[in-house]
């Protein structure tokens, strides 16, 4: 099979998770007063997404680990 | 709506990591088992995920939230009463013929079970049937991003078909299984919030009850509780129209016998992986409600009148929501997650037809007898064949919008006779080769002529939705008796040649070794229970 599938998915939630992190941090917070009831959602669901894509990718990185050596 | 910078760059990365797997499988496509089956080689939960995800096109996501903005808690019936047990029944009974008997498609296994024209007349069907249905997703894709973004109709069918054109071309069915799998995520992760702010915003689930018990039409809030009369229920369907022709015939006809799942299973690496394909599958299925069938209640008890937030169309559902709850960042990700569904959507109905094609058409009836690496050439061939008319019936389909509903029939024509093909080829040793073709055609002709009466008002229903059921339970019915009235006068085959093809006659693959949660029945088992539960709950 080769390319092990967990690698895209961890980088690509990573990068969501970091660029949603950094958006919701320095975002006017009006705009999640106005939209998501006041909650700083991309902040949370940033937090959410960087956890999950370093967890696919930690799995990856074991698996490779495993085969390699 | 208006999405930001970050929204696009969201978008943007996608599209690059879609590609980019296509580039990093192009050089492992050697043999045609790489290029259509994935060198049966991917681990279960890979193609249990993809099993799902196939499925999840823009008729699922769409569809089943305006489905549940109009007809309410009803529509849990798609999930809990025909797809959980259907997909439980795949796994456990029918993916040991399918994986062990070796074929690389359904219609190839038709040819084993029964004869070569009960296979051609299934391939020619599904081919037709899936170059139709890809442009669907293309079409309905198109259509709301020009409402919602104003983005061109034209520049979004050819763009996003060229990239999908691309990913096949280079990875095959891997390609297509990855972005399924990737798609997976990316819906979970960019619906979930919509749940969780809808929910928010109504006042959680006593909130969400109580104003569903305001409106007009009875039953929103009920799953079970008005299904058995026509008249009490929102959809007008009765109990044995829901119970026989959704959750027998349709589903178990989709489930069991649709080349595009199926196809995901014959890719696992081993008996094992493929039986538990569909069991894996059925988890997540489980608890799908949560993302389509929750937002489709939230809209609509946000606007009864569907005036304000979804403009008079229950269509708009999923999107209105998106819209109104999902601040810049967010935004990107739950346009990225449609995106996603309708482009692997299209996709899985080009890698299962340019599969068809290629061994069931053009192997067998046009040039058989090539080396290998012609015939991967020629899947390449059939992908881009199959993206092109998908872009023109995409095109079709903006002309006369009725389309859509004529496709959803299709389904019901080829989908509800096979079934009784399956299980009686498979579960009754005494069907004879020829008994498959004539109650195949017999069931579809069943079908056509149901649909004329209907069409022209010789027999009438309470909605549209009831005439597709009883159509799938009279061709389903034909069908079967048929195969079984041929195989009466005809030749039986011989029990030797049936050996792997037939339950009776095929020794079962030896589970006690598993552990408990490994083995298919028990897995089955567990989730039926715990769908029963779910029944239950939302009574």
């Amino acid at each position: 099979m080769g390319l092990d599938i967990r690698w895209p998915i961890g980088i690509i939630f990573s990068i969501y998770g970091v660029v949603l992190l950094i958006y919701g941090a320095v975002a006017d917070p009006s705009m999640f007063v106005e939209k998501s009831l006041g909650v700083n959602i991309d902040l949370w669901w940033g937090l959410a997404m960087l956890v999950f894509g370093v967890f696919m990718g930690a799995k990856a990185f074991r698996a490779s680990r495993r085969t390699g050596s | 709506m208006r999405p930001h910078l970050v929204d696009y760059a969201i978008i943007a990365i996608y599209f690059i990591f879609v590609l980019g797997i296509g580039f990093a499988l192009r050089g492992r496509m050697k043999t045609s088992e790489d290029f259509f089956l994935s060198g049966r080689s991917i681990p279960g939960w890979i193609t249990g995920l993809a099993f799902m995800s196939a499925n999840l096109g823009a008729l699922e996501v769409i569809g089943q939230a305006a489905n549940a903005a109009k007809y309410g808690m009803y529509v849990n019936h798609f999930y809990w009463l025909a797809a959980i047990p259907a997909m439980c029944f795949v796994g456990v009974f029918m993916m040991p013929f399918y994986y062990g008997s070796k074929v690389r498609s359904v219609p190839e296994f038709l040819r084993k079970r029964y004869d070569e024209k009960t296979r051609t007349l299934n391939a020619l069907s599904f081919a037709v049937m899936t170059l139709l249905v890809s442009g669907v997703d293309l079409y309905a894709m198109a259509i709301l991003f020009q409402r919602l973004l104003h983005w061109r109709f034209d520049a979004s069918v050819v763009a996003s078909a060229v990239v999908v054109a691309i990913y096949i071309y280079l990875g095959g069915l891997t390609s297509s299984i990855y972005n399924e799998v990737l798609q997976f995520f990316l819906i979970v992760f960019g619906f979930l919030p919509l749940a969780i702010l809808g929910l928010k915003a109504v006042g959680g689930f006593a909130g969400l009850n109580a104003t569903l018990a305001t409106l007009p039409t009875p039953g929103y809030a009920h799953t079970w509780a008005n299904i058995w009369h026509a008249s009490e229920n929102p959809l007008g369907v009765d109990w044995f129209g829901t119970i026989f022709g959704l959750g027998f015939v349709l589903s178990f006809g989709y489930w069991c016998t649709d080349f595009l799942v199926i196809q995901r299973g014959l890719a696992a690496k081993d008996m094992a992986a493929a039986e538990r394909t569909p069991l894996i599958a059925a988890i997540p299925k489980m608890f799908f409600p949560l993302l389509v069938v929750l937002p489709g209640l939230v809209a609509i008890s946000l606007d009864p009148t569907t005036k304000l937030l979804l403009d008079g169309r229950y269509d708009n559902a999923l999107p209105a929501l998106l819209g109104r709850f999902y601040p810049s960042g967010l935004l990107g990700i739950g346009l990225t997650a449609l995106l996603a569904s309708f482009m692997s959507g299209m996709a899985g109905n080009v890698t299962a037809f340019n599969t068809v094609w290629t061994f069931d058409i053009y192997q067998t009836h046009i040039n058989p007898g090539k080396d290998d690496r012609h015939y991967v050439t020629m899947g390449r061939a059939a992908t881009l064949f199959a993206v092109i008319v998908g872009i023109c019936t995409a095109f079709i389909v903006l002309r006369f919008n009725n389309l859509m509903d004529y496709l959803q029939l299709l389904f019901a024509f080829f989908n509800a006779p096979l079934f009784g093909t399956f299980l009686l080829g498979m579960f009754w040793k005494r069907a004879s080769a020829h008994s498959g073709f004539w109650g195949l055609l017999c069931g579809i002709v069943a079908a056509a002529t149901h649909y004329l009466f209907y069409h022209y008002n010789y027999i009438h229903y309470p909605s549209a939705m009831t005439a597709n059921f009883y159509q799938a339970i009279y061709a389903f019915a034909t069908c079967f008796v048929v195969t079984v009235a041929v195989s009466w006068f005809t030749k039986p085959r011989k029990e030797e040649e049936l050996v792997g093809l037939v339950y009776s006659l095929t020794p079962r693959p030896k589970t006690a070794h598993l552990p408990w949660y490994q083995r298919p029945g028990m897995l089955a088992l567990g989730i039926l229970g715990l769908c029963v539960v779910l029944n239950i709950i939302f009574w």
